[in-house]
């Protein structure tokens, strides 16, 4: 079973179409690069995907349950970072974690003892007294990772994650999350326009002006040239 | 205890770290209806004559008839500093974190207006002790009394608060909402004078006022400060809110609200 399947999902602004018949599926374990430039659809297709909006046309499934009939079920086992920061700055690292694991039904003691968890799998365990607003960019964002992870999703979404870092943040945080499919088998789609981001293991969704392009594994789509060129080539004829 | 009610924990809880951590905002609002009590009631007791009328039971001082009217002003700068704060966490994104939370959305909004109330029914009553202070006592039992009618009343502002919050589509646009909203909804209530008075001078406005789902809350405090129920107010603040939190909701319902051509 998929833990994510998107099928013909179509959304429009009034008259503006931003996504067009988009169809995808990400297996649990699976890092799935969803490459797109700004303004591809991206945001739009992350809003879907959390019931931020509601597309009337397509479906949506997570671990088999459809987004739209059992709306409760599907969110209970998707983690998400938004591109936009959404921690509470006033708030300790661990009352951060703990807020977001009430809210995903978790008790105390329980909360406590996996935010100690996804701390230390994210190297941040000594931090949990810190007040977020301490924090530096890159560990807000682990910190944003670890809260995602905090009631065990199948699948982690995150929209372009890296977004303001510095490259060594960049390069850990990319590689936390690789780990995290890899050994827990949690399924991850990874929104981004920086390539370089990507593995060559990786799943790679091209995404331009609302239209899913292309979609393979990184090393197949563009063995010449490497998957930067081929993925400005790629967008350019699509603006031409 | 069930997720809805450790989602409600977690969201108090949340607020009143926040509330704990702006003591500014705090103080603000005890200011604002402390200068209109001081400044403005002593001023205008001596130009504004007021007869017995329900729930008094002789004559008052203007000072004790505004308190309950300041009590609702109270609530109604939170309820839209509230609602100013969604408009804020929707721009910059925490709401977005909330909103995807498994449950329902009704509940997860109910929550939010809810540890809203609360925040500003403490304010309530620390503006009612410094009133006490000042020499303006109530019966005692009236404090008790209040509670729910702050209650009722919080949930119908914060309901209004709610549905602004949920059509203004950018944080710059709501001081002109607050300027549209707060002042008209404010002086055109009983809270600053007794319907008989404004009927002196208008019966148009006297019309208005009595209309107002404000005047109708500041009466459900005011009677409830003397250990009375106003059924009809009480009727009139219930029907508000049940109406403004169906709007509320419609407005962020992600099928059919406005959130979709906002949030962008």
């Amino acid at each position: 079973m998929a833990a994510l399947d998107v099928a013909g999902l179509s959304f429009r602004y009034g008259r503006k179409e931003a996504l067009k018949g988009v169809s995808f599926a990400v297996q649990p374990g699976e890092f799935c690069a969803l490459l797109g430039p700004n303004g591809a659809g991206k945001s739009t297709l992350f809003a879907l995907l959390t019931r931020l909006f509601v597309a009337k046309q397509g479906r949506i499934s997570v671990m088999g349950k459809d987004l739209q009939q059992a709306p409760r079920a599907a969110l209970a086992q998707m983690g998400v970072v938004f591109q936009q920061m959404t921690l509470d700055l006033d708030l300790s690292v661990a009352r951060n974690l703990a807020y977001f694991g009430a809210l995903h039904g978790l008790s105390r003691r329980e909360s406590a003892a996996r935010a100690q968890d996804v701390l230390e799998r994210l190297d941040m365990a000594e931090r949990a007294r810190e007040k977020a607003r301490d924090l530096n960019g890159g560990h807000r964002r682990r910190l944003e990772i670890a809260r995602a992870l905090m009631h065990r999703p199948r699948l982690l979404l995150l929209d372009e994650p890296t977004v303001g870092l510095d490259a060594r943040a960049r390069a850990s945080i990319t590689a936390h999350v690789h780990a995290l499919a890899r050994d827990d088998g949690i399924a991850v789609l990874w929104a981004t326009h920086l390539v370089d981001e990507v593995a060559p293991d990786d799943t790679v969704l091209i995404l331009h002006q609302g239209r899913l392009l292309e979609t393979g594994r990184a090393r197949d789509i563009a063995p010449e040239h490497g998957l930067a060129a081929h993925f400005m080539a790629l967008t350019e004829d699509a603006v031409a | 205890m069930s997720q809805y009610l450790r989602a409600l924990s977690a969201i108090l809880t949340r607020e009143a770290l926040r509330f704990l951590t702006q003591r500014e905002r705090f103080l603000a609002a005890l200011v604002r209806p402390l200068v209109w009590l001081i400044v403005f009631a002593a001023g205008f007791r001596a130009a504004l004559g007021l007869s017995i009328t329900p729930p008094y039971q002789t004559y008052i001082t203007y000072e004790v008839y505004i308190l309950p009217g300041l009590c609702a002003m109270i609530l109604l700068f939170n309820a839209m500093q509230s609602a100013l704060s969604l408009v804020y966490d929707r721009e910059m994104g925490s709401m977005r974190l909330l909103l995807t939370a498994p449950l329902p959305r009704w509940w997860l909004l109910f929550c939010k207006l809810l540890a809203g109330v609360l925040v500003s029914i403490l304010q309530a009553y620390a503006f009612l002790g410094i009133a006490y202070l000042y020499g303006i006592r109530l019966p005692p039992m009236g404090y008790l009394w209040v509670l729910p009618a702050l209650l009722v009343a919080g949930l119908m502002l914060g309901a209004v608060g709610l549905f602004l919050a949920s059509t203004i589509r950018q944080l710059e646009n709501f001081a002109g909402v607050m300027n549209f909203v707060i002042f008209p909804v404010f002086f055109l209530s009983t809270a600053l004078y007794p319907l008989w008075r404004m009927a002196e001078s208008s019966r148009l406005l006297r019309d208005i006022c009595a209309w107002n789902p404000f005047s109708h809350a500041v009466e459900l405090i005011r009677f409830a400060l003397y250990m009375r129920l106003n059924t009809e107010a009480l009727g009139w603040v219930a029907l508000t809110f049940a109406v403004f939190l169906a709007l509320a909701l419609w407005g962020f319902d992600p099928a059919r609200g406005i959130m979709t051509r906002k949030t962008r």
